[in-house]
């Protein structure tokens, strides 16, 4: 680290002991943060301060802590994962904040995401959508070859675009109507882009749409939220994808 | 699960009964600005139109179909989507959506109470101070109610207050059919957008131009 200068700030986090308890903000001092520091890590020392003056510790979801397993979830100023293009909250660091910002720090709010505690929250909803037909059913044998379905390169990439989801639910976080359509968009492209999903493409997307529905998610309006909040860019072109898988299925 | 049931299937209903609707708007629009041809332009296009009650008829109940199944999923997701949403941030910002996006059912709504004025006034001729009478060659006089219930008061600006809301409505909601349908990629998005906007703003100039020029003292 080059020098030391670190930052004061001030953190208006929610708090909430638990899914019945109303909840309320509580406001904190970050003392000693440097430009080094990722948003998770500025937590961290918060925390540790909390802990310290023995007060309970602000709890916030977090795994991998390099942008790539979804875990992370926590609306930053208003944006989910804090408004950088293409950054998990866990990859935002503090050099773009500045010493005496105010930040508020509020979990994802959807009532298909009950908070469990504090910046916690539970999101099984996506669980269920996915287990509504976001696979391939398939017969258990010996491995296939791994070119014996040949796939044109752009059908692949396609393909990869829309698994680039990590499953945060930023979408559902960043959308007026709490839904969850870019997500199930993405999985549903995804798979009816390719033979081995082409064949259930159907029945998964009628399953996969109506679980969304049932999981206490909102419809889409096409606000287009949901792409400038993912952290991966997903693009809502595979919510068109969706539709239209969708209007193919009416048909059959 | 049903299509008047499903999340997709029932935006699919609005977005064709929505359109359909659009293209009235445009012919309606069209129809109206025959007022700048004078009394003989809008008196004849009228009698013409009415000429044949059966298509009126058939026409007058598609609409009313269209704009009841539109208004009818239109409250319905309106409603679960803000069920979906119990409780807001107190910080927000939004990124991407618009006021004419966040705004579509209480833009719809104003259609809704506009449109039932609006056949009120210049169909059943029920709101008071409507002239009714008819021109030189016995036509009803569609020139005279219009340029006379325009010329001053309130009546103008319920209409170009109602355009304003009818704008709002299809800056989104034309682009956002596009996308209901999946016409479209991520390449045409955004042009689609903006030609939405673009197109409800030229709608717009069209309506509002007649108070406009009426007001203004331009056709008497
Ligand atoms: C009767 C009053 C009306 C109500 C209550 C209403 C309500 C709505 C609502 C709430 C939406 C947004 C739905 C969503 O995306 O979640 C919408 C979309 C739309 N409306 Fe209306 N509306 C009305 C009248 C009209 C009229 C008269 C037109 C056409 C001239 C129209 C054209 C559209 C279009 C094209 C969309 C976009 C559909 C889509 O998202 O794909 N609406 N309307
Ligand atoms: S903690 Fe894994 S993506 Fe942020």
């Amino acid at each position: 680290m080059s020098d030391h200068k670190t930052m004061t700030l001030t953190l208006i986090v929610w708090r909430q002991k638990g899914p019945n308890d109303p909840g309320k903000f509580e406001t904190y001092t970050a003392k000693g943060i440097t430009e080094h520091h990722s948003f998770l890590e500025m937590l961290d020392v918060v925390n540790e301060d909390l802990i310290k003056e023995g007060k309970d510790p602000i709890a916030f979801d977090h795994d991998c802590r390099e942008g790539i397993c979804g875990m992370c979830s926590q609306v930053v100023n208003g944006v989910p994962h804090g408004g950088q293009e293409r950054t998990t909250v866990c990859q935002l660091h503090m050099r773009t904040f500045k010493d005496g910002d105010t930040i508020y720090i509020e979990p994802w709010r959807a009532r298909a995401f009950p908070v469990t505690r504090d910046l916690i929250v539970d999101r099984s909803g996506l669980d269920n959508i996915i287990q509504a037909g976001g696979y391939t059913s398939c017969h258990t044998g010996g491995v296939a070859d791994g070119n014996a379905l040949l796939i044109p390169k752009e059908i692949a990439d396609y393909a990869m675009d829309a698994a680039e989801c990590i499953g945060c639910g930023a979408c559902v976080a960043s959308c007026p109507n709490s839904s969850a359509m870019l997500f199930t968009g993405a999985k549903v492209a995804q798979l009816a882009a390719l033979p081995q999903g082409k064949a259930e493409a159907a029945v998964r997307v009628c399953a996969m749409t109506d679980a969304l529905k049932e999981s206490g998610f909102g419809n889409c309006s096409n606000h287009y939220e949901c792409e400038a909040a993912c952290p991966k860019g997903i693009s809502v072109k595979f919510i068109a994808r969706l539709n239209r898988e969708y209007q193919k299925a009416l048909l059959k | 699960m049903q299509i008047t049931n499903s999340a997709v299937g029932r935006k699919l209903l609005m977005a064709i009964t929505g359109q359909l609707m659009v293209l009235f708007v445009i012919v309606h629009m069209l129809g109206n600005s025959s007022i700048f041809l004078g009394a003989n332009g809008i008196n004849a296009y009228a009698k013409h139109l009415h000429d044949l009650p059966p298509l009126v008829w058939a026409f007058r109940f598609s609409m009313l179909a269209f704009i009841l199944v539109h208004a009818w999923f239109g409250i319905q997701v309106s409603v679960e989507n803000s069920a979906a949403t119990p409780k807001k941030y107190s910080v927000q910002k939004h990124l991407r959506a618009t006021l004419s996006s966040k705004s579509m059912i209480w833009t719809g709504v104003i259609i809704a109470l506009f449109v039932i004025y609006h056949l009120l006034h210049f169909t059943v001729h029920a709101i008071p101070g409507v002239v009714t009478g008819v021109d030189a060659i016995g036509r009803f006089d569609v020139y005279t109610m219009v340029v006379n219930a325009f010329q001053s008061g309130l009546v103008p600006v319920i209409y170009i207050a109602a355009m304003i809301a009818v704008f709002l409505h299809l800056s989104h909601g034309v682009g956002s059919f596009f996308q209901t349908l999946g016409w479209n990629n991520a390449n045409t998005l955004p042009k689609i957008s903006n030609t939405s906007r673009g197109f409800s703003f030229v709608l717009l100039l069209g309506y509002i131009a007649i108070p406009v020029v009426i007001l203004a003292g331009i056709l008497k």
